[in-house]
């Protein structure tokens, strides 16, 4: 059983351009049976966020190879991915790297 | 679970890991190394002497971002001085929106090319990728060739007497694959050097960033706070490089650990028997690929490939 959670999620480097050019969102994840991982909020983001081609930011059960994820300043990989389990406060950010430099 | 600690400064919470060493570290440190590493590779492979001129390829995207500012900070060390040039091919809603962004916050000397038999847009000098054909896919084949003629005459125009470009690691592997995939046995034999001389005249180019991976760049920008222009080119969707990164990305997705292209190159038979090999370095683990007939291992030439 999950508490509701208040979050900022935050997207760059182009992926904003999925989510009505909006980079930053504060965002209230309702209290549920299932925990707030990364996972399920992925799911919550392609429900409640996504406006257009989702293939372009998620793929399978994760986001699409390319985009990084930073939770809180840190790369998820250090914090274990998918399985994080998401604090009240925290800071999710999502930058693509899927462009030209 | 919790961040670990900061393998460098022991103070800070770690904010990623180092692909290659697998070192934690604090987006300070982080920086400082990625900053170090740049220099070691300018300075192992000597490509910017002391008193160069340098004409500094800047699009506004993240990659020339990150090179200009990396280079601003060694530019003491290297005892070189910079100039940045930008090249407008004149692509709608792509470069000009990008010279738009970066132009406010940096003095850059732009390059007009002259004008080309096939040039269709007004405007001094400029030419547009859909030049003669409309929109097509030739539009990639050239705009490259031509961006990079751009640029050397930018580069004089400033009095340059070096390029610099931001291509990183996985625009060099990329890069390998196309050329293996095109059977470019041509430029399979030239590329995995860190910089071309500059032949006939041209001006000696290298690519500071070649060793440093797509990922930790934009975490560069990320931890310094660097603003730079992120949409994609739309013709970009059509070019030949999108199936050889897609590719790349798919390897590295079925391989968790950090790949690295080796080297591709060609096998010691001749041609009509010649085959084409092309290895990929997975954490330690060396897959080679062969095209053609595998010669006997003990036959096959080695050469360096990037650290």
């Amino acid at each position: 059983m999950a508490a509701p959670l208040s979050v900022e999620v935050e997207f760059g480097g182009g992926a904003e351009l999925l989510f009505d050019g909006i980079k930053k969102h504060q965002v209230t994840l309702p209290g549920q049976e299932e925990p707030w991982d990364i996972r399920n909020l992925l799911v919550w983001i392609k429900k409640n966020l996504l406006k257009e081609r989702p293939e372009l930011f998620i793929q399978g059960d994760s986001v699409r190879p390319g985009i990084l994820v930073l939770v809180n300043d840190a790369d998820w990989e250090l914090l274990g991915e998918l399985d994080y389990q998401l604090q009240d406060q925290d800071s999710v950010l999502f930058i693509s790297t899927l462009h030209g430099g | 679970m919790p961040a670990p600690q900061c393998a460098s400064c022991h103070a800070a919470r770690a904010a990623l890991r180092r692909p290659r060493s697998g070192q934690a570290l604090c987006g300070a440190c982080f920086c400082t190394a990625f900053e170090a590493e740049v220099l070691h590779t300018v300075l192992a492979g000597r490509l910017l002497p002391p008193g160069a001129v340098v004409a500094v390829g800047a699009s506004g995207g993240k990659d020339s971002t990150v090179l200009a500012h990396v280079l601003r900070e060694l530019t003491p060390r290297l005892g070189v001085s910079l100039r940045l040039v930008a090249v407008d091919e004149g692509i709608g809603g792509y470069r000009d929106a990008a010279l738009a962004a970066g132009g406010g916050r940096r003095r850059a000397g732009t390059s007009r090319s002259p004008s080309w038999p096939t040039q269709t847009s007004s405007g001094a000098g400029r030419w547009t990728p859909t030049a003669g054909t409309g929109r097509s896919r030739a539009c990639c084949t050239f705009c490259g060739v031509l961006r990079r003629r751009a640029l050397e005459e930018g580069a004089r125009l400033v009095g340059a007497t070096h390029i610099v470009t931001g291509h990183n690691a996985d625009d060099m592997a990329e890069t390998v694959l196309m050329n293996f995939l095109r059977g470019d046995a041509g430029r399979l034999a030239r590329g995995g050097g860190l910089g071309s001389r500059g032949e006939g005249g041209a001006l000696p180019r290298c690519r500071p960033l070649q060793l440093a991976s797509q990922k930790e760049v934009v975490l560069y920008a990320h931890f310094r706070r660097l603003d730079y222009f992120s949409e994609e080119c739309v013709y970009a969707p059509e070019a030949f490089r999108g199936h050889a990164r897609h590719l790349l990305k798919l390897l590295e997705a079925a391989r968790p650990a950090q790949q690295q292209l080796g080297r591709a190159g060609l096998g010691p038979l001749t041609p009509p028997d010649q085959s084409f090999y092309l290895e990929i370095r997975n954490s330690g683990h060396l897959d080679t690929f062969w095209i053609g007939l595998p010669p006997n291992p003990s036959s096959v030439r080695s050469s360096p490939s990037p650290q």
